[in-house]
């Protein structure tokens, strides 16, 4: 079952009553509930607002499989290509053979996979940064929320100044003198580098028996440190970028994804996809055993 | 013309890679790169994650009945391609494209459905690419 620390989506709009509140008579119907934003025009361009990230980000138009990712990490999918393979160690290495992935040159057919995905485990962080983005911001003087379609998951970045946590080894982290358990999304703070721009770390995420990385069984542990940046360069565009230190598994850190989303109509009643159980269960009696000859 | 509601025709096309099915599982290990159309009627159309699957009943040239089963994306991104929650009903005379399975069985990945009044449904372009080819990420 799902960890208490995970809080519905309805429970992340509560923590922003006030926004929920808000009314606006100008949407007379539903609007279509799959972003579709067509691009904007170099001349209707707008500058971003200060220090602001709040709005619905999607993909670039024909882009969408950019914020997809199921053949791997943006930046380094994996196809088998000299230039995509990883530096791991070799418990990195290990780790790496033993998921039989869905995706990518090893994949597997649905009836062998070991992906946790496949029996709703939650993805974690960063894989909810990997897979069908979809992104609803938030955002007060203490925090950035991110509020992820997949599968309706959200995350706090703390803004307030709070230090990052000490990373302990064996997982966890230490807070306050204290021991704190590792978190899906482990423990995230962010700095304004200037108006525009967001630094974020984050440490204390699952152990590599509960993640990975992405769809295509890359590992991760739990002494992965994660970088990311979050520039707004004008008001329609987030440039999201992601780089992962993991001494555990890879030798040197990586950058996995440097993408651009496009923010979307306020108005999108979001169609999301999520992981049920009972029909992930009817999907392979159906079709996946099936069509995987078991 | 065959009988009934029979096989219609299937070529082959070439795909330029093998290509995920757009998040839950790849395209490559199931489905080979040949296309299949097959005209039938359906029996259940499940609008679910992780993958929408339309079954549906083809009648040979011997008068044999072979159930097909065929699958497309998840709900969020069908609905992308003009598949809804009610596209199809059981009794619907339909024309199914797909991609054929490696197992040879009668399994598919759609591409394109037709109902008998010329509603299509999918993106036979999106097919003959390899469907989810933009996976190979820029």
């Amino acid at each position: 079952m799902r960890s208490s620390a995970f809080v519905s989506l309805p429970g992340a709009a509560l923590i922003f009553a006030v926004t929920v509140f808000a009314q606006n008579g100008s949407t007379p119907t539903w609007p279509e509930p799959v972003p579709n934003r067509q691009a904007i025009a170099a001349k209707d361009k707008k500058p971003a607002p200060r220090r602001s990230l709040v709005g619905m980000w999607g993909s670039m138009p024909g882009n969408r499989q950019a914020t997809n990712q199921s053949s791997g990490v943006q930046l380094k999918p994996n196809n088998g290509r000299p230039e995509n393979q990883l530096p791991y160690t070799p418990y990195g290495l290990e780790l790496y053979k033993s998921h039989k992935p869905l995706e990518g040159v090893d994949a597997v057919p649905p009836a062998s996979t070991n992906d946790p995905r496949v029996r709703c485990e939650p993805l974690g962080l960063p894989r909810h940064n990997h897979y069908d983005l979809g992104i609803q911001i938030f955002q007060d003087e203490y925090k950035v929320a991110m509020l992820y379609q997949y599968d309706n998951q959200w995350r706090i970045i703390w803004t307030d100044g709070r230090p990052l946590p000490k990373l302990v080894d064996g997982g966890g982290v230490e807070i306050n003198g204290q021991y704190r358990e590792p978190r899906w999304f482990g423990y995230s703070v962010g700095r304004w580098v200037d108006d525009y721009t967001l630094d974020v770390e984050t440490v204390g995420t699952m152990p590599e028996q509960r993640v990975w990385l992405d769809n295509t069984g890359r590992p991760i542990s739990d002494q992965l440190r994660i970088r990311e940046t979050f520039r707004r360069p004008d008001y329609d565009t987030l440039e999201w970028s992601e780089t992962i230190e993991d001494p555990k598994v890879y030798t040197r850190s990586w950058q996995t994804m440097k993408l651009p989303m496009m923010l979307q109509d306020p108005r999108t009643d979001l169609m999301t996809r999520y992981c049920s159980p009972s029909e992930v269960d009817a999907y392979n009696k159906a079709y996946g055993d099936a069509v995987s000859g078991k | 013309m065959k009988r009934g509601l029979a096989i219609a025709f299937a070529m082959a096309i070439g795909l330029l890679m093998a290509v995920p099915l757009a998040a839950h599982h790849t395209a490559s290990t199931l489905y080979t790169e040949k296309i299949v159309t097959v005209k039938g009627v359906v029996k259940s159309w499940l609008w679910s994650n992780p993958h929408c699957l339309l079954m549906f009943e083809v009648t040979g040239d011997d008068g044999k009945v072979v159930l097909w089963r065929a699958e497309t994306q998840a709900p969020n991104t069908a609905y992308t391609e003009g598949y809804r929650a009610n596209s199809f009903k059981p009794g619907d005379e339909v024309t199914v494209t797909m991609r054929a399975a490696v197992s040879g069985g009668p399994f598919g990945l759609l591409a394109q459905v037709v109902l008998a009044d010329g509603t299509k449904f999918g993106n036979l372009d999106g097919a003959a690419r390899g469907r989810g080819r933009g996976a190979e990420t820029p």
